[in-house]
Formats: structure tokens, C-alpha cells, sequence
């Protein structure tokens, strides 16, 4: 044996001896450890361990507390070997309630670790957790807020708020950190509870103990993250703590190895950046503390580089400043060249990030990266991959597609291989040089995938084939390329090959063997067939196998009636069902040519999703008495009402009385935002794919075949490169760099070869970077927009939903087509326009918004005392102060005029343009208008307006393009927005481009938030109408809200308040109960039950939709609070 | 984080917490995969783990692996050093701490990291402020902190 074992097999007489008192108790534990040293086999341990079990059971009942505990610390043991301990379970909890101090802190360990937050045992600790948080005894309470931070039953939580709550102005600095750590709890598994709370988050950010302060920045990083404009205000605060921080105005303790607070440092880090993402005015005010803190980590210790890593990450997410970004790509060097992995693998993390906003950075680092790229470790391979894919471009596509297909040979990891290979077929449609290599790269996909491939990478390769591009010539010898490729590979041995690739293969030559005149088609029968007969085929495959003979067997009846005949006593009943099909096909010609008719373009397909055709027999079916269809979730809800138990907490001493709990697990809108925001760098990056869905003709004459990446491959590395005039400049420094080495071997010269191919290309555009706009390559498969999936407001050709390549972004709403030319001119000046603009500015707006903004910085906090951090924020409601313009109605079309709106806002402006929006609410639409108006004095030509959400459905209705715009003069664009699936926020961005001097694009851009309660509206029934509606809907929340009570009609003034901020109906009020109702648009309705309850309105929400009732919610709770 | 585990050369489990919830299936499952794929690592490869849908950062302290699983976005030098400080902890708690300490006395293990991570997330970083919190519970018991073990391995080298 090892060892470590000999050494504590001798150790141990030592620790019985030294050890008294505690030792008596835990002796049992010693002697179960040394026992199980001694064994030797897996066998052993078991029995051993089933006897230990069954001795405890015996023991596990008595009222001796103290063994009690020595017993649970047995069962802990007993589970980490990982057998089952579940009879202690219940015993945990009793020891919590009935021990004394001592009994209590083991078991609610045992508890913490026992029990997952779903256990329905975890109900019966709710009691005891109730009784210590009223404990005069700190140690209880605290245990009792240990265990509460850790598991607590979502559905008790308003059991024990109020408590917890109190305990934010408890003395002890340990006491309020745990409360709020336990709110952060709960603000992760139910954001709702806590929505009212909010302003006390504030104070614990205030508060005095360092602690205390740094557990609320936990709840703030998850707010940020979900609706970073709503705390705008509290920059100024965040970057003076920072700043106090880094100056070393911290308590010694909270040094670590001499760097103050790195905990403390890198969440304000985090926070700093999602607020100044995208948001220059915000960003100005943390450019001085971010300098400072890279000016700071100067220690070479590992926590200074992951301080100067997060602060890498927030230079280049927030508003960049040339300065910075220099100083962060400096650093960035540090992590890269460090002899340490460790190290150097954050380097290769913090490129890979950067490279999306400069692919130059990659140039600097190209020697080491392909160092890398050999490394023997697993994870800075993978990780150096990651990179690569981040800098493809049409030129060394092939040269990091070989890469990353080499690497996933020797790949034996799942997750992997999912990953890299839809990586893989990314690149490959992006940037695929030839039909050729697409095909085989596809093939090399397919089967090194495997059947773990995610099914959208063969739907999106089949789709593109099936689409097309708007050559149809082009279109065809991609098929045709396809279908001789997968002959060859069927004629081969087919057995090994994975299902998908079959179903892929079969599909294609199903649809397009007939393009190859050249072959038989009852070759291909024949192939197909062998396949049909294979074991290994599984009877999916079959189907589709089936599917495809169909499609080519005219003409060909004696093999299909063979066939069909065969198969016609399958076990299979689709195969057996599709055999009948097959046969009756094969003998009717006329039947054959009007269900599949030959070369009918594809997309002239209809497909009746709605299952109207039904309708006649679902209504007949529902009058002679059949029960009306319900959908499986509403199935399923149903079915745990029935079942659940009463969870309504029996009155304590507690002062709030529950209405009641929701117990299914329901999604609440945040949440959702939640992931929506995590997913936020993927998502960008496809954004950013989905833009370049503009084609820029030429292009791939320029890159065609005898791109220059095969003449790189075939001279001399780029040291001696004669035509050195076509390579990109930064690739040329890098050359010069090299060059003074002498004599480079053999193995250098491979990988200064490797080098040309990996990074060419990447210094064309050097003038981009700062903004990271770059224009991703066009796409060599340019795939037609889809006919519209949606009848969304159709009143606007301009804006199509594009059917996008990459799969992660299917909702990028590219209305480009039409002003394509106006972007594709001169990108770098657009870019350095929008860096050299001047601070002070004309718009009224920016300079109101620079008043306030020292407003903030003179309030917020400052330090009293050394050890103290105190912080003030302020509440600004408004952040963005109106635009002069009270004459916004005279600017809009006549019919529109009469629409409510809402108060103009700026959005954005810069010395040319300013621009602001005013949301107008029509019936079934929201009406987003945009005013543009031009500052100057002369005239802006060419002005286009693109506006992207990702959430709701936009079309562009009138504006987005105009041929010139007067000095002083504003004009409108607006776009009608649809909300589909409720979200509590949603933002947008956009773009304005246009061009002061002809040639000369400027391009600003803006964003903008967009709440719920913009697209809810009054729905206006009459009291029996509602209750019949009250009776069909089935997803329902209830929660008590606030009730204003400083009126008279205290139900009357709050459903005012909520009808003025949300646009509600009120259909009724009787006595203390009052019903309203509401839809989303013209869509969904929400009707909302209120009663008066004590002081509080218990509001009962009805609704088919199962997301609306949180959503709206959350917006009552909100217009509430504010009021 | 996800969850932290510490488990032997041999591959034997120390400690196990989770923050988040997962069937004891599930967690067997992870904690027999992890254990064999860290313990395959060799000395000289980076110390962070890409697997599943997760980082995992793992550091060796004489014969103990300390191992945490961390999403894509957290930082992975913060979380070795997040691992460093616990060690540090139990080492100024048990007093040159070695494997057998926290064997022996593993509850007191999951005290000191209940006190410095909760819910996955720091709770405080200040060592004084953790060890007087653990010890101010502990003056309630009898008996004070075990005293080192001579015949073990410290952890750290200090």
C-alpha cells in the first residue's frame, strides 16, 4: 500500500492517545476510518459498512442527543464513501431542532449536505430554522442563516423574508453578511420574492463593514447582469469603492499575499464592465479607476494576474479608449510569454476574448500561439482551438479546419467533440473556399460527429443545400458534388458510419440523385437498398433510407415492388406503413407525379403548422362529448395540484399572513432574462455572424479558388516572400522580428509555414479595431432569406428574418440589403469618427447628461475614518433627460398623431446627429420612433437606420433610409415592435449610418430598453365575460403586493396606480375585491384578481400564457414601488 | 461555484460540497469521472480542466487534490487562489494541517468552508474575521482545536 496509508495507519494510536474529551465522541468515527484503512478490498468496505449502517439504525432512535451527533458525523462519512445514509436524514433535522448549541451546528451540517433544495424533508426544518432566527442567541441565529444561505424550500421563502430582513440591521457585521448572502439565495432561485427588498440591498451596500458591503456586491453583479441600465446610477459608487480599494483604504486583514481585497476587486471588475458595455457616458467615468488597478497589479504573484485579467476583459467590453486598450494588449503579453501554464493559458482565454475586437492581436502572439497549438496539454490545445476559430477568415480556413479536425481524431471527450465539430461546420459554410472541400469537411463532420452531432448541424447543412443560393447553376454543383462524393462513400463499407451521416446521405440522394445523368439511377437504388439491409442501420435510418427511394423510384417498378414487398412484413409498423405507400406510388404514375412532383422549387412547399384542416372533426368530436385538448404542461400541472401537499406554513409568531404559494416550478421572467444575459457573448458574436448575411459582390473573385492562402503554402515562409506587397502589414512586422534569427531549423521553418497560413489575413483590415465592428468576411453560402415563417406586421418588405448559418442565432433581423453599398464603403473612417468625437457637444441632450453626471460624482461616497467604506448612492429615476421637442406630434404621419405615447427620450448623438426615440402604443403593436436630427448646419446625405432586437419581432414601417437630411431639421423612421413571449425587459440596438462628406460613412450607434409594460393593453370585457375567461385559463400566480394606503379607497387608488402604469382595465370593483384584465398586445390575455388583505393586495393572476402572470407581476410590483 | 471536492492520491473522497442541486446519482457520477480524469493530469499541465459544460480548477497540496468546478465566465486564478486560502485556513486552524486532519476531523473541515464560501460565493475573505468565527462557535464545545498530528504530511510547506 502506499504510503500515505502506512503513515496513517501509524498515526493513529498518536491521535488516540493526545486526544481526550473530543476524542471520546468522534472515537466511533476514528475507529470506522482505521478500520476501513485496513481493508483491502472494495468487498471488505462494503460489509463493513453495511454493518456500520445497521449498527447505527439500532442506536439512531435514542434520546441521547449527544450520540446523536456522533452518529450523524458516522452517516456524513458513510455517504462521502458514497453509500446510502438516507434513514439519518429525518434524524438531522430532529437533531437541528432538539440539540442543544453544539447538537444543532453537526446537524445542520448533515442537513446542508443531505438534503438538495428540492427534498420535501427540508419542509419539516423550516420550524426549527423559524425559531432560531428569533433566537436571542447569536450562534443560533447564525447557524440558522448558515443553513438558510445554503438550502431552503423556495415555496417557504416568505416564511422566514421578514426575519431575515430584520437581520440586515442586526449589530453583528456576521450576522447581516449571512442575511444578505441568504437574500442573494433566494434572489437566485425566486427573483420575485425579493423584488420589494431592494432598497435595502442598497443599504447593505452602505454599510460600514467591508464584509457586509463586499456579500451585497454578489446580489448587485446578478442584477447588473440582467438589466445593467436600471443601475446606471450606482457607477460613480462602485468605481469610488474600487478606487478605495486598490488605494489600499481596506482593513490589513482583507489582504491577500500584500493585494488588497482580489475578491473585492475582480466582482467590481465584473460589475464595471457589463455597465459600460455599449455605454460611453458610463464608461468615461471608470476609465481613471480601470488605469489605475493595471497600474497597480504589478506583483507577480498569481492573484495580481487574475486582477489584471478581469481588468483586460472590462477594457475591452466597455466603451474603448485607445489608450487603455494599448496598456490591456500590453498585458495581455505578460500572460502569453509567462513561463508559467497556468498563466499562459489565461493569456490564450484573454486573446481569444480580445481577438473579437482586434483579430490584429492574434499577430503579436502568432509564434507562441502555435506553440500552443502542439502543446501536450489537452486543455491549452482545446483552449488555443477556441482561439483559432475566433480569427477564421475566408483565407486560412483550411489551414484551422485541419487543425481542429486533427485534434477531434485523437478526441475521446463528448462534450468536446459536440463542441468543436458544430464549430467546424460554422466555419466550414461561412468560408468554405470550394464546393470540393465544403463536401468533404462536411463529411469529415458527419462521421467524426457522429451520432452526438446536435441535429441543427445536419438541418442547417441540408437546408443549405436545399435552398440555395441565387445562382441556380452554382446551387446544382454543389448537389451534384454531394451526391457523387456519397456514392463513393456508400460503394465503400458503409457499416461503421453514423446514423446522422446515413440520414444525411440518404436525404441528398433522395432529392438530387437525378442531377447525375452519368449514373444509374438503379445504382443508386441498389446502394440504398444494401443500406436498408444492413443490422446496423437503426430503423430510423431505415425510414429515411425509405423516404429516398421513394423520391427516386418512377419509372423504376420491378425493383420498388421487390422492395416494398420485402418490407411489407417488417416489425417496424412506420417502415411497414411507408413499404404500403411505396407500392401504391410505384403502380399509380398519376398519384406518384401529384404527391411528389419532380424540380417543384422547395420553399413552394405549405405546410398547415395550425392542423386546421382538423377542425371540422375536433368539433365534432367535442359535440358528441370528448373532453377538449390540453396541453401537456397545463396536463402536468394539473396533476401536482392534485397531488401536492398544503404548503401554507402554520401561523408563528410571524406577522405576515400568506394567501397562499405557487407550487409548480414555474419559469419567472428574470430568470429567463438570466440566461439570456449569460448567453450574451455568444449571442453577439453571432450577431455579428448574422450581419455579414451581406454579400459584397466581388468579393469571391478576389478569394476564389487560387486565394492566396495555397501560394503561401507552396513558397517560402514570409520572411523571403517576395510578393510581401499583398501581405498585411502587421504580419509583415512580425516577419521582421523573426528575421534576425539565424539559420532557422527545419522545425522553425514549419511553424513560421504554419504561421503564414494560420494568420493571413488578419492584418487587411488594420485600420478596424477599435470598435470591433469588423465586417465578418461574406459568407460563401449565402442562403436565401426564408419565405416569412411568421405573418408578422407585414406591411414592410425591408425587414426579413434571415435564415441564419449559425445555429445559435436564429433571430438577427437584417434589414441591410438595401443600403448594403452605403456600408460596405470605407469602414475605418466610420471608425475613427466615432473615437475622435469631441466631448463637449451641441445636442442639448449630451450636455444636461454631463450636469448630472457631476451631480453623481460630488454625492457618492467618500471615506470616513481609515477603515471605513461608506458609500451614498443616489437615486436617479431619470437617466436620460427629455429632448427639447414638444412638437413630436407635428413631425408624425397624420395617423398616428392621436396614439398615446410616451415622453421623448434621447438615445444617443454625437456633433452631427442626436438622436432619441418616443414609444407610441397601438392596439397590436408597439410603435418605436426614432428621431433623427441633424445638428449642423449643412446637409447629411444618405442617412440609414437599422434596429435589431432579439426578442420581439420588428418591421421597419416608414424612414429607415433617406436620401438627405437638412441642417437643423429632424425626421422620424419608426418601427412596429411585436412581443411574443413575454420578457419583463428587453433592449435593442441599432445603428445609424450616414455621410457628412460623400464617401465618408459615420456610423453611431444606440441602444435602448423596452419593458413589458410597453406592450400591455387594456383588455375591455364586461364582469361576466371575465369570469368566463376567469374559468378557461389555467396558469395562475398569486402574490401578495403592496397596498397604497395613504388614500381614502385604498383598492381604488392602487388599481389606478396600476392602470395608469401599465395600462390596465379595471372592469370592476365590488367591496374589497376589484378584477382587471390586460393582454399582451392583441394577443394573450391576463386577468388580474385583487383583494384587499389586511394591508396588503393579494393579487391572483390568470392567464393561457405561462410566463405573462410573472411578467406582469413583476411590472405591478415595480409601478408600486415607485409610487 | 458548482461544487468543491477534495479527494486523496488514491482517489478517495475527503470532502464533498455541492452548490448546486443534483441527484446522488449525478454526483457520484461526476466525482468518479473528475477524480479519474485529474488524477490522470500530470504535474506539469495547467491546473484548470475543461469539462463538460464547466471549468474545473484543481490544485495538489501534498497528497490531497483540492478540486472546484466553475462556470465559463468566472475567473480561474481567483478560484485557485480561492482553494489556496482554505488551505491556508485549515492550516492556521489545525496548525500545519495534513491529511489526517481533516480525515479525523472533516466536520470541522466543512465549518471553516461553510464560514469562508457560502452558496457557492465567497462570504469573507478576511482570514482573522473567518477564524474567529469558527472559533467563537467552537468555544460553545469542550474541547479545543486538535492539536497537529506529528506523523503526517503538511499540506503546505510553511
Amino acid at each position: 500500500m502506499s504510503d500515505v496509508v502506512e503513515k496513517t495507519l501509524s498515526a493513529l494510536p498518536g491521535l488516540f492517545d493526545s486526544q481526550t474529551g473530543a476524542a471520546r465522541i468522534t472515537s466511533r468515527l476514528r475507529q470506522l476510518v482505521k478500520s476501513i484503512t485496513e481493508l483491502t478490498s472494495k468487498n471488505e468496505e462494503e460489509s463493513l459498512i453495511k454493518q456500520e449502517l445497521s449498527s447505527m439504525k439500532e442506536q439512531v432512535s435514542s434520546p441521547n442527543t449527544s450520540m446523536m451527533r456522533e452518529i450523524m458525523v458516522r452517516a456524513m462519512y458513510c455517504e462521502m464513501l458514497g453509500y446510502d445514509a438516507s434513514f439519518t436524514y429525518i434524524h438531522a433535522i430532529k437533531l437541528a431542532q432538539q440539540g442543544g448549541v453544539l447538537e444543532k451546528r453537526v446537524g445542520y451540517l448533515a442537513v446542508s449536505l443531505f438534503l438538495n433544495e428540492g427534498h420535501e424533508l427540508l419542509l419539516l426544518l423550516v420550524n426549527t430554522v423559524l425559531k432560531d432566527l428569533q433566537s436571542t442567541n447569536v450562534i443560533e441565529a447564525y447557524m440558522a442563516l448558515t443553513v438558510v444561505a445554503q438550502v431552503f424550500p423556495k415555496d417557504m421563502i416568505p416564511a422566514v423574508l421578514p426575519l431575515l430582513e430584520d437581520k440586515l440591521s442586526y449589530p453583528k457585521e456576521i450576522i447581516r453578511r449571512k442575511a444578505v448572502l441568504a437574500l442573494y439565495k433566494f434572489y437566485l432561485i425566486a427573483p420575485n420574492q425579493v423584488q420589494h427588498i431592494h432598497a435595502k440591498f442598497r443599504k447593505a451596500l452602505c454599510d460600514r463593514d467591508p464584509g457586509v458591503m463586499t456579500s451585497s456586491l454578489h446580489i448587485y453583479l446578478q442584477l447588473i447582469t440582467e438589466s445593467p441600465d436600471d443601475y446606471k446610477d450606482l457607477t460613480g459608487s462602485f468605481v469610488t469603492i474600487l478606487k478605495q480599494v486598490v488605494g489600499g483604504k481596506l482593513p490589513v486583514d482583507f489582504n491577500y499575499h500584500n493585494v488588497p481585497a482580489p475578491w473585492l476587486q475582480i466582482q467590481l471588475l465584473r460589475i464595471l464592465s457589463l455597465l459600460g458595455k455599449e455605454d460611453r457616458s458610463t464608461s468615461e467615468l471608470m476609465y481613471e479607476v480601470l488605469d489605475e488597478s493595471l497600474r497597480r497589479a504589478e506583483m507577480n504573484h498569481n492573484i495580481t494576474y487574475a486582477i489584471l485579467y478581469e481588468c483586460v476583459k472590462a477594457i475591452y467590453t466597455i466603451h474603448p479608449k485607445a489608450e487603455l486598450l494599448e496598456k490591456a494588449a500590453r498585458c495581455i503579453g505578460n500572460f502569453v510569454l509567462s513561463p508559467k501554464i497556468n498563466l499562459r493559458y489565461l493569456g490564450l482565454k484573454a486573446l481569444t476574448y480580445v481577438v473579437q475586437h482586434d483579430a490584429k492581436l492574434a499577430l503579436q502572439h502568432q509564434m507562441t500561439i502555435i506553440e500552443c497549438l502542439d502543446h501536450t496539454d489537452f486543455t491549452i490545445k482545446r483552449e488555443t482551438l477556441e482561439l483559432l476559430f475566433r480569427i477564421t477568415n475566408a483565407q486560412n480556413v483550411t489551414v484551422i479546419v485541419e487543425k481542429m479536425l486533427d485534434f477531434l481524431h485523437g478526441c475521446s471527450d463528448e462534450h468536446t467533440i459536440i463542441h468543436l465539430v458544430g464549430k467546424v461546420a460554422e466555419l466550414a459554410e461561412k468560408f468554405a473556399p470550394d464546393n470540393s472541400w465544403f463536401i468533404q469537411t462536411m463529411n469529415d463532420v458527419f462521421s467524426t460527429g457522429g451520432d452526438l452531432l446536435q441535429q441543427d448541424v445536419p438541418n442547417n447543412f441540408l437546408r443549405l443545400l436545399a435552398e440555395g443560393s441565387e445562382s441556380k447553376e452554382e446551387d446544382d454543383q454543389l448537389r451534384l458534388y454531394a451526391v457523387n462524393s456519397y456514392l463513393t462513400v456508400l460503394k465503400g463499407d458503409a457499416s461503421h458510419l453514423p446514423q446522422r451521416f446515413l440520414q444525411v446521405m440518404s436525404w441528398v440522394l433522395g432529392e438530387y440523385a437525378h442531377l447525375q445523368e452519368s449514373v444509374d439511377q438503379r445504382e443508386v437504388i441498389r446502394l440504398l437498398t444494401q443500406l436498408l439491409d444492413q443490422r446496423s442501420v437503426s430503423s430510423e435510418t431505415r425510414v429515411w433510407i425509405l423516404s429516398a427511394l421513394t423520391k427516386i423510384s418512377e419509372g423504376q417498378t420491378d425493383l420498388i415492388l421487390d422492395l416494398a414487398e420485402s418490407l411489407s412484413s417488417s416489425q417496424d409498423t412506420v417502415l411497414r406503413q411507408q413499404a404500403q405507400e411505396l407500392r401504391q406510388l410505384s403502380q399509380d404514375s398519376q398519384l406518384y407525379e401529384w404527391v411528389l412532383p419532380r424540380g417543384a422549387p422547395w420553399d413552394s412547399m405549405e405546410v398547415d403548422s395550425s392542423l386546421s384542416f382538423l377542425d371540422g372533426f375536433v368539433s365534432e368530436a367535442l359535440a358528441a362529448g370528448a373532453a377538449p385538448y390540453k396541453p401537456p404542461h397545463q396536463r402536468q400541472e394539473e396533476l401536482c395540484e392534485d397531488r401536492a401537499l398544503n404548503l401554507e406554513p402554520y401561523s408563528f409568531s410571524l406577522p405576515v399572513s400568506l394567501s397562499s404559494c405557487s407550487i409548480t416550478d414555474r419559469q419567472s421572467p428574470t430568470l429567463l432574462s438570466v440566461s439570456s444575459g449569460l448567453s450574451g457573448n455568444s449571442t453577439e458574436l453571432s450577431q455579428k455572424a448574422g450581419s455579414s448575411t451581406l454579400i459584397l459582390e466581388g468579393v469571391k473573385r478576389v478569394w476564389g479558388r487560387d486565394g492566396y492562402l495555397r501560394q503561401n503554402e507552396t513558397t517560402a515562409p514570409p520572411v523571403d516572400e517576395p510578393s510581401a506587397a499583398v501581405q498585411p502589414s502587421g504580419q509583415q512586422e512580425a516577419a521582421e522580428r523573426l528575421e534576425p534569427q539565424p539559420e532557422p531549423s527545419t522545425q522553425n521553418q514549419d511553424k513560421l509555414q504554419l504561421a503564414s497560413s494560420l494568420f493571413v489575413g488578419l492584418g487587411a483590415g488594420s485600420s478596424m479595431s477599435l470598435l470591433g465592428k469588423s465586417e465578418a468576411p461574406p459568407p460563401r453560402f449565402r442562403k436565401k432569406p426564408r419565405p416569412h415563417e411568421s405573418s408578422s406586421s407585414s406591411s414592410s418588405g425591408t425587414s426579413e428574418r434571415s435564415s441564419d448559418s449559425s445555429s445559435r442565432s436564429s433571430h438577427s433581423t437584417t434589414d441591410s440589403f438595401l443600403y448594403g453599398s452605403l456600408l460596405e464603403e470605407e469602414p475605418a473612417t466610420s471608425i475613427s469618427a466615432f473615437s475622435h468625437t469631441p466631448k463637449s457637444s451641441t445636442a442639448n441632450g449630451l450636455a444636461q447628461n454631463k450636469d448630472t453626471k457631476e451631480d453623481r460624482r460630488a454625492n457618492t461616497s467618500q471615506i470616513l475614518g481609515g477603515d471605513m467604506v461608506i458609500v451614498r448612492p443616489n437615486t436617479f429615476q431619470d437617466k436620460h433627460p427629455s429632448l427639447v421637442s414638444s412638437d413630436l406630434t407635428a413631425l408624425l404621419p397624420a395617423d398616428l398623431k392621436d396614439l398615446p405615447h410616451s415622453d421623448v427620450i434621447s438615445l444617443t448623438s454625437d456633433p452631427s446627429l442626436s438622436l432619441s426615440s418616443c414609444r407610441l402604443f397601438r392596439d397590436e403593436a408597439l410603435l418605436l420612433v426614432i428621431l433623427i436630427s441633424n445638428c449642423t448646419e449643412t446637409v447629411i446625405k444618405d442617412v440609414a437606420v437599422q434596429l435589431t432586437c432579439e426578442e420581439l419581432e420588428t418591421a421597419s414601417l416608414r424612414g429607415n433610409v433617406m436620401n438627405c437630411l437638412e441642417g437643423n431639421s429632424t425626421s422620424v423612421c419608426h418601427y412596429a415592435l411585436l412581443m411574443d413571449e413575454p420578457h419583463t425587459n428587453v433592449s435593442f440596438t441599432g445603428t445609424v449610418s450616414y455621410q457628412t462628406q460623400p464617401g465618408h460613412t459615420n456610423t453611431l450607434s444606440f441602444s435602448g430598453t423596452l419593458s413589458a409594460a410597453d406592450f400591455i393593453r387594456p383588455l375591455v370585457v364586461s364582469t361576466e365575460e371575465y369570469g368566463k375567461l376567469w374559468l378557461s385559463l389555467s396558469h395562475d400566480v398569486k402574490q401578495n403586493l403592496k397596498l397604497l394606503t395613504d388614500a381614502s379607497d385604498p383598492l381604488r387608488t392602487t388599481l389606478n396606480a396600476l392602470k395608469d402604469a401599465l395600462q390596465l382595465h379595471v372592469v370592476d370593483i365590488i367591496g374589497s375585491e376589484g378584477i382587471v384584465a390586460c393582454r399582451l398586445l392583441s394577443g394573450a390575455p391576463c386577468l388580474l384578481h385583487c383583494r384587499v388583505n389586511g394591508a396588503a393586495l393579494a393579487m391572483w393572476l390568470r392567464s393561457p400564457h405561462p410566463a405573462l402572470p410573472d411578467c406582469i407581476l413583476y411590472h405591478c410590483q415595480r409601478a408600486l414601488a415607485q409610487h | 461555484m458548482q461544487f468543491m471536492l477534495l479527494f486523496s492520491r488514491q482517489g478517495k473522497l475527503r470532502l464533498q460540497k455541492w452548490y448546486v442541486p443534483l441527484s446522488d446519482k449525478e454526483k457520484k457520477k461526476i466525482t468518479r469521472e473528475l477524480v479519474q480524469t485529474v488524477l490522470a493530469r500530470k504535474p506539469k499541465m495547467c491546473s484548470f480542466l475543461e469539462w463538460r459544460d464547466l471549468k474545473i480548477v484543481y490544485k495538489r497540496y501534498a497528497s490531497l487534490y483540492f478540486c472546484c468546478a466553475i462556470e465559463d465566465q468566472d475567473n480561474e486564478l481567483i478560484t485557485l487562489e480561492i482553494i489556496h486560502r482554505y488551505v491556508e485556513l485549515l492550516d492556521k486552524y489545525f496548525g500545519s494541517v495534513c491529511e489526517l486532519d481533516i480525515i479525523f476531523n472533516f466536520e470541522k473541515a466543512y465549518f471553516i468552508l461553510d464560514e469562508f464560501l457560502l452558496g457557492g460565493e465567497a462570504q469573507e475573505t478576511s482570514k482573522k474575521n473567518v477564524l474567529k468565527a469558527i472559533e467563537q462557535a467552537d468555544l460553545l464545545q469542550e474541547s479545543k482545536p486538535p492539536g497537529p498530528s506529528p506523523q503526517g504530511r503538511t499540506l503546505i510547506g510553511f
